[in-house]
């Protein structure tokens, strides 16, 4: 397939292969971050490991919308569609977290509630036209590359009076998330960020150089194809032996130092930051998320209905959040694979493909095995 | 002169007509549907017989008898409909037990206000591919359930068919050194599903590879070749087909991600929709699992086959106490190829 196979070439990713084996320093542990869920299934997908000298270790990062929404704000979903009777629109794989009293929102559904899976905010505002009668809320999750399409459906909401719509905002914010990994007390093991993708075509690579000039992280922008993912651990390894921290782009044809202006105007023009915003895995961490400004209030689920954010803590047993901060690995939780499974995930990091849990479980878990 | 006037039903409206609960009550209008609709099309001696049931002949040896279910939505996808899906699906599932299939029934549920039109395009797909397969319709059922309580049409049918001598199939007979075999392209039937439900259109159309595999399985077992496992990779795909057979067998299964061939527009669609062709749905492809001297030899009569043109040795079937089904990527490396978990669901970012 054309733009897709140049950059899943095997005998290309020899090549870059055999040039991270050269070059990285024997003596040196290279602890590389990619942050996204998208890079963490590219790598569990196609293999990558495999193709890496020992000494080069990927822990994956909090990138992954699902892995990141803490049980309260699924509760607050399932409540809008048991207590309130609205049809839940959201996408994918969120049906599938875990909640409070052992539901999910697609649990809530067998109960019941109307919950529906959507591919677009597009056919949320169809759905919210075809059933006048009825509240549609839209459960808007995923960081920056999710946001715009959330934005243009509150404004053609707003420019169409579609009043029996809203969204509850889930919204979160890149920047803020590699701040709060960085930001812990004693620094942490991690030497180099893989940066993200479709995220920065919409934020650009200017929001990661504090993580260069302030922590001293090398950052390396790659595209989700397995050849980016090599490319950037490759020019990661070339910076940390040559001692600077600096951001650099690997995904040029799709990502500019500005971003995409448009949609950041877009963004701003309708959200704005929340004070705080408690992350599974990470706590509460400032201004990392988004909530829609005072004037589209009425397209705010939570107000409209009242739906306060109540917290729940985290299973005991689940190490999502040491894993989500890259402290611990997947095989390292005590319940991994046996209690918590993609089937009976426990964690959030076991429900997508891109969290780190399911990843390795799904595509890796013969390492161990070995 | 007489006075009995002859008698005369005034013909089902196919056109405009819909089904109504009275096609499912038992009296006339159920009689007349059957007649002109169902006996119409698939016209044998043994419906003909016009019982509640079908007489047919013993034969020696053992019989293999499978079942089906199909609710498939949208009901008409390009390549089928939900009525040669139905034949097709039956007829394999009896086939890869190593069978030659006999018989088929078939029961219907017929949703109130399904568009008689509709049925008839349904019922005359089916009769074709019995009547291309060589195996009729027997017996059958007809059931009207109030609107809403359906989704058109349900199609359930069962098929007999008669063992072959000397054959011995099962899912649990893979062998550590065995080859692993794929009678072609993966992912098409679902894709086209999916694609035609999400309103995707590429500049090759996707086309369902629903078709029935028992010439291409009789060929394979005239070749004499020591199978040990054959299967259809329907829903949950190869993937899922593969880690059923491996923990049957309490084996592991080593896969070459390059030999497992998937067409392009089923690779863009996939790509687009976040999902992964070796989870999708197939309807005419089948895996079987045979002696390791043997292979190149089946891989041969699968490709003098018209369904097997594209077969390929996709992988080896290993000693694995984990049952691990493994693949080495395009890439060079490794990964397991899971069950799949849930429904397969597309990604976010």
């Amino acid at each position: 397939m054309k733009y897709v196979d140049e950059f899943r070439d095997g005998e290309l990713a020899k090549n870059i292969a055999a040039n991270i084996a050269r070059e990285a320093v024997p003596e040196k542990i290279y602890r590389l971050m990619e942050f996204c869920g998208g890079h963490t299934h590219a790598i569990s997908r196609y293999g990558l490991v495999d193709l890496l000298p020992d000494n080069v270790r990927m822990i994956h990062g909090p990138g992954c919308p699902v892995c990141v929404l803490p049980i309260g704000r699924v509760d607050q979903a399932i409540r809008l569609a048991r207590e309130h009777g609205v049809i839940l629109c959201t996408y994918a794989d969120t049906v599938r977290v875990p909640a409070s009293d052992n539901l999910s929102l697609m649990r809530a559904k067998a109960k019941g509630a109307d919950v529906r899976m959507i591919y677009s905010t597009q056919d949320a505002l169809k759905i919210a036209r075809d059933n006048p009668e009825r509240e549609v809320v839209f459960l808007a999750i995923g960081f920056e590359t999710t946001t715009p399409p959330t934005a243009v459906a509150v404004k053609q909401a707003e420019a169409s009076g579609l009043n029996n719509f809203s969204i509850l905002c889930d919204h979160v914010l890149t920047p803020a998330a590699m701040h709060a990994i960085l930001a812990v007390e004693g620094g942490v093991a991690l030497d180099g960020f893989v940066g993200p993708a479709h995220v920065s075509t919409v934020i650009g690579s200017k929001p990661y150089e504090p993580f260069a000039d302030d922590y001293r992280k090398p950052v390396v922008i790659a595209g989700f194809e397995p050849l980016d993912v090599m490319q950037a651990i490759l020019m990661l390894v070339r910076q940390i032996n040559e001692g600077r921290a600096a951001v650099e782009n690997e995904f040029t044809r799709a990502v500019t130092r500005e971003g995409n202006l448009k949609a950041q105007e877009l963004v701003a023009e309708v959200f704005e930051l929340r004070e705080v915003f408690e992350w599974r895995g990470l706590g509460s961490v400032p201004h990392s998320a988004l909530k829609l400004r005072p004037r589209f209030a009425a397209f705010d689920a939570e107000l409209k209905f009242k739906v306060d954010y109540i917290a729940v803590p985290d299973n005991k047993a689940c190490e999502c959040a040491a894993i989500l901060r890259g402290q611990k690995r997947p095989q390292e939780c005590k319940i991994f694979g046996t209690v918590c499974t993609p089937e009976n995930p426990v964690g959030s990091c076991m429900v997508s493909s891109e969290g780190a849990c399911a990843a390795h479980y799904s595509y890796g878990r013969f390492r161990e095995a070995a | 002169m007489s006075t009995i006037k002859p008698n005369y039903t005034r013909p089902l409206d196919i056109k405009n007509g819909r089904v109504d609960m009275s096609h499912g009550s038992g009296g006339r209008a159920m009689a007349q549907l059957i007649s002109e609709l169902f006996a119409a099309a698939f016209d044998n001696e043994y419906l003909a017989q016009g019982n509640d049931g079908a007489t047919l002949p013993v034969t020696n040896g053992r019989l293999v008898m499978a079942t089906d279910s199909h609710v498939v939505s949208p009901l008409f996808f390009a390549g089928g409909d939900i009525g040669c899906l139905s034949v097709h699906g039956t007829i394999n599932d009896v086939a890869v037990m190593g069978a030659k299939p006999l018989y088929l029934s078939a029961g219907f549920i017929l949703e109130e206000g399904f568009p008689l039109a509709d049925l008839k395009r349904i019922v005359e797909s089916m009769a074709q591919a019995s009547r291309e397969a060589g195996v009729p319709v027997v017996t059958g059922d007809t059931k009207v359930v109030e609107q809403g309580k359906g989704d058109g049409v349900f199609i359930t049918t069962t098929g007999v068919g008669v063992m072959r001598e000397g054959i011995d199939l099962s899912g649990d007979l893979a062998q550590p050194g065995d080859k692993i075999l794929l009678s072609g392209s993966i992912g098409d039937h679902g894709m086209a599903i999916l694609s035609q439900r999400e309103g995707l259109s590429f500049s090759a159309p996707i086309v369902s590879d629903t078709a029935a595999l028992h010439g291409l399985i009789a060929a394979m077992l005239d070749s004499g070749a020591r199978l040990r496992v054959l299967r259809d990779p329907t829903r949950g795909g190869l993937a899922t087909t593969l880690n059923e057979i491996a923990k049957q067998s309490g084996v592991g299964m080593m896969l070459q991600e390059s030999a497992i061939a998937v067409n392009q527009p089923v690779e863009a669609a996939c790509e687009f929709l976040g999902l992964d062709p070796l989870y999708v749905a197939n309807e005419g492809k089948l895996i079987a699992i045979c002696a390791p001297e043997d292979a190149q030899c089946l891989l041969q009569v699968m490709r003098a086959h018209p369904l097997g043109k594209e077969a390929s040795i996709i992988g080896e079937v290993l000693e694995d106490a984990h049952g691990f089904v493994q693949m080495t990527t395009k890439l060079g490396g490794r990964r397991v190829v899971d069950w799949l978990a849930g429904e397969q669901l597309p990604r976010i970012c």
